[in-house]
């Protein structure tokens, strides 16, 4: 588990002191894949460098797994930080080493035994299908290969911490898929706990089972990702949500007369066919004006806007919450 | 051709040779031993750095400028005295190397520190979060990504190094430089004055193809 207790960390430069983050409180719980998002500027990349101190707050406390981070001294703190993997969007390789040598890097640095280095780095160069490049040299992989290092090297040291520092940004959607199921079976197999740090909020939707949304260094909404997702509390996770939707006036597309409301459906029923069962009892029409049926990490989820039109609109309305899917009303049509 | 090289004494022009290689080897490896620690010293002491402090980077700052702005020519007359009590003498082989590393260490450090500074800031901080030490940053991560920068510098240094043996011949020192300039100048000797340059060219051509060999084989990029 991660803590994180009243982080605060500014910088000051010429230009004045700006606060990157202002008394953070957070709890990662253990095994979970914990999604940060927020607009560049919002203090993502330095929360998570707090995590294992490469940015030292100015006040708070981190806590991983027990251990009050800020409080090691030098040796104790490079020593936890073996524990705690991290990757990188711009994977940040040794160009000089092979993929090998950079891999086998940690564990020599800890000053393991040349066997056992050789042993642990042959397992996972095939457990990441990189052995067939093991004497190549970074310049010579491509992104997804490279993250796939960047990867294999954060796990060398088996870490119960994974951090990623917007480690799919670099790299194209089919890229990025295949690292994010990679990252998904890390977090089932080896129950590692995962911080990710993405601007991109697809990516949270695919793997968070948690999210943290990040505004001038402030936490402004927590909570399970489809909760997050499906019902945003806060302007500007619905602002970052929004970017994703089509934008143009809902009310404008209606019928006449129509009443506008967003249903949203969870887990299993999400593919009955409540909307129409409900629609045929009350003698109601419905148009679909927007909606997405999706997953969020493995939920089903779906998100209608709809207008109800020649019908009782509250009959409808009731009957759809009875059978447990949450409907907002959002306004009528003009 | 015999007609022509009349002046030049071939046994002489060879231990002259042999002066500015060691000359050459003694300085140039001193250079690095100096060079390097005080180029990785001017770099972690920088702004942002790992080891950042002010107070020591103006210090050394300072000390290498001074150094690099005196011209080779007085740095080696105002060295004289000092020289004597490192080596013993002023004169020679052993007189040439303490004022050469003085002149070429400060020289090499920055290009060091040009070299470091050049290493992405994400290998420094990807080695700090596996929980490398400053010494294995340095030593494991920055140095070797440098390498192909601290290489190139090295035969920049190098050269340099072969142009400031022939001033240091003025005060003393052998070599091919004091050859030209005692026959091929003060004696008008054109024949001897011709053999030392091209030698020294040939020495010149040498360490660039062996420097950018070297370089080519430390780069991954």
């Amino acid at each position: 588990m991660i803590r994180l207790e009243g982080v605060t960390r500014r910088f000051r430069s010429a230009a004045g002191e700006r606060t990157a983050l202002d008394a953070v409180d957070l709890v990662v719980p253990q095994g979970q894949v914990f999604g940060v998002v927020g607009r560049s500027g919002a203090g993502k990349s330095t929360l998570v460098r707090t995590i294992n101190l490469l940015e030292r707050p100015d006040a708070g406390r981190v806590i991983v797994d027990g251990l009050d981070m800020t409080a090691l001294a030098p040796a104790a703190l490079r020593a936890s930080r073996r524990r705690i993997g991290m990757i990188f969007q711009h994977f940040n390789l040794l160009n000089a080493r092979t993929i090998a040598d950079n891999v086998a890097f940690p564990l020599k640095l800890e000053g393991r035994p040349d066997a056992e280095v050789k042993a642990r780095v042959a397992v996972l160069l095939d457990q990441l299908g990189l052995s067939e490049h093991a004497r190549k040299h970074p310049a010579q992989l491509s992104g997804g290969q490279k993250q796939r290092v960047g990867i294999a090297r954060a796990l060398a040291c088996e870490p119960h911490v994974l951090l990623c520092d917007e480690a799919t940004s670099a790299l194209d959607p089919e890229t990025t898929d295949e690292i994010l199921t990679l990252i998904d079976q890390l977090n089932r197999d080896l129950k590692l706990t995962v911080v990710m740090i993405t601007h991109k909020m697809e990516v949270v939707r695919r793997v968070c089972d948690r999210v943290a949304v990040l505004k001038d260094g402030r936490v402004v909404e927590e909570g399970a990702t489809a909760d997050v997702f499906l019902h945003p509390q806060h302007e500007a996770t619905r602002a970052m949500l929004a970017e994703d939707e089509d934008s143009f006036d809902l009310a404008a597309a209606a019928p006449a007369g129509g009443r506008l409301a967003r249903l949203t459906f969870r887990g299993a029923s999400t593919y009955e066919p409540e909307l129409s069962r409900v629609a045929r009892s009350v003698g109601v029409d419905y148009s679909i004006l927007s909606g997405r049926i999706s997953r969020i990490r493995n939920e089903p989820y779906g998100q209608l806007v709809v207008a109800f039109t020649g019908g009782d609109a509250e009959a409808a309305v009731a009957q759809l919450t009875a059978r447990g899917v949450t409907v907002e009303t959002i306004g009528e049509a003009g | 051709m015999d007609g022509f090289f009349v002046n030049v004494d071939w046994p002489e022009i060879g231990r002259a040779t042999l002066d500015t290689m060691l000359m050459l080897g003694g300085s140039m490896a001193l250079t690095v031993v100096f060079g390097v620690p005080l180029g990785v010293l001017l770099y972690l002491s920088g702004k942002g750095r790992l080891a950042a402090n002010p107070v020591v980077n103006a210090v050394l700052s300072l000390i290498v400028n001074i150094l690099r702005s005196v011209p080779f020519i007085i740095l080696l007359i105002v060295m004289l005295p000092l020289t004597v009590l490192m080596v013993g003498t002023s004169l020679g082989v052993a007189g040439a190397i303490p004022p050469l590393v003085v002149g070429a260490a400060p020289f090499y450090a920055r290009l060091v520190e040009t070299a470091l500074r050049e290493v992405d800031k994400g290998v420094v901080e990807a080695t700090q979060a596996m929980g490398g030490s400053t010494w294995q940053i340095v030593t494991r991560a920055l140095l070797p990504e440098a390498m192909p920068g601290v290489i190139a510098g090295a035969t920049v240094t190098a050269i340099a190094l072969v142009s400031y043996t022939a001033m240091a011949g003025v005060v003393g020192a052998g070599g091919l430089g004091d050859l030209a300039i005692r026959f091929g100048y003060q004696r008008f000797q054109t024949d001897v004055m011709i053999v030392t340059v091209v030698l020294l060219l040939l020495l010149v051509q040498i360490l660039q193809m062996l420097g950018d060999r070297l370089v080519a084989r430390v780069s991954h990029r």
